[in-house]
């Protein structure tokens, strides 16, 4: 029975393709350093998952986001749980791009035909450090406040431009409901939609080019 | 491969694979549901006696409007919430009251005292319940709730027994 309804949507989906193109693909002999990418999608994931849980209880207005996290950590049945996942998966979700990015580098992965990869892997981890600057702010503590009143100030210092951007970031000269609100906007809607598209061709060109060999004495 | 008794390589990685990420995925999934579903298990306001007005300001055979606010707290904030109805005498006797709730028992919308009509009238989808509370027209699938218990005070003010559901 189940044999003839997986036939039926393997005929029209091609599900033996897919599976035999994403996980059945060749690969050259790999390491565990071969899995950091895999991780990074994981962790992805996981913060969508968990932080889709939080927007449930979470309010991003300066009366209600730090009574709402407090009620998150100590009212609701594993808030604490998903929290602290989403709290630490954001950390280590930095920590693995990155090291991921430093393999890349130095088994010298960005090369020919893979330079896009590469770019678009960049525009990943600014996108990543993005999610984690803008998910600082989210608590309203005295800690997230002043890291991005320092943050944006920094932001501040370009030549030029330097006030603009500051504006722009903070919604305004100061620091107020404007900035909490669009960088909740941007942490669960305008990051992550860069990420998963990003993701999504960065996937493409890894199955199309294949993973690179780990170079050799005469490389 | 597949002719020997032991677990090929492949086939003992699918299955780790699998293993692992039924576990990640049980150890996730079970505590976000009850996350999820949390609030809707707590239990709801708590009883209280509610003065509702004197009774010598009760005209017998005229239904006397009262309503009062009830405060809890939801979550991270406090609520106050609604509540009101209408009291009607039916003879001198204190205890002979009849004490309705205005919440309409077709969707919840409140009902209203209309003199002219004689009648409960809800604004949204036309309901109409006689003084007793009886449904006279419209979609309510039964007559208006009523407050059982009540009592009337040394100092002449009903009361009536209330928990918020």
């Amino acid at each position: 029975m189940w044999k003839k309804v997986y036939e039926w949507m393997d005929e029209r989906l091609g599900l033996n393709e897919i599976y035999t193109s994403l996980l059945d693909r060749p690969e050259p002999k790999g390491n565990w350093w071969n899995t950091l990418g895999s991780a990074s999608l994981f962790l992805f994931l996981l913060q969508g998952l968990t932080g889709i849980f939080l927007t449930v209880y979470y309010t991003p207005s300066p009366d209600h986001a730090y009574d709402s996290i407090q009620y998150i950590m100590e009212g609701v049945a594993y808030g604490w749980l998903i929290r602290g996942i989403h709290h630490w998966g954001a950390t280590l979700m930095v920590i693995v791009v990155f090291v991921h990015m430093l393999r890349v580098f130095v088994t010298a992965s960005f090369k020919y035909p893979r330079e896009l990869t590469w770019l678009i892997g960049i525009g990943l981890l600014l996108a990543t450090l993005g999610m984690g600057f803008t998910g600082y702010l989210l608590p309203w503590n005295q800690r997230a406040y002043w890291a991005t009143t320092v943050g944006t100030q920094i932001a501040g210092t370009v030549p030029f431009i330097g006030e603009f951007i500051l504006k722009a970031l903070r919604g305004g000269p100061d620091l107020s409901a404007l900035t909490l609100q669009r960088f909740f906007s941007a942490h669960i809607w305008m990051l992550p939609a860069v990420l998963a598209g990003f993701i999504g061709v960065h996937l493409y060109l890894i199955i199309r080019h294949g993973e690179s060999h780990w170079p050799k004495r005469e490389d | 491969m597949s002719d020997s008794k032991e677990l090929s390589r492949r086939d003992f990685i699918k299955v780790t694979t699998g293993i692992v990420g039924g576990a990640i995925g049980l150890a996730l999934g079970l505590p976000s549901i009850s996350y999820l579903i949390d609030p809707a298990l707590r239990e709801g306001g708590k009883e209280a006696w509610i003065p509702i007005g004197r009774l010598e300001n009760m005209e017998i055979g005229k239904p006397y409007q009262f309503s009062f606010t009830r405060v809890q707290v939801n979550g991270w904030e406090r609520t106050s919430s609604s509540f009101g109805g209408y009291a009607l005498r039916n003879s001198e006797d204190p205890n002979d009251l009849l004490i309705l709730n205005s919440r309409c028992t077709h969707l919840a919308c409140t009902v209203n005292w209309s003199e002219q009509a004689g009648a409960y009238l809800c604004p949204c989808h036309d309901a109409k319940f006689s003084p007793t509370g009886e449904v006279l027209d419209g979609p309510p699938p039964r007559p208006l709730d009523s407050f059982a218990e009540h009592r009337l005070t040394e100092d002449g003010v009903i009361e009536i027994f209330f928990k918020a559901g």
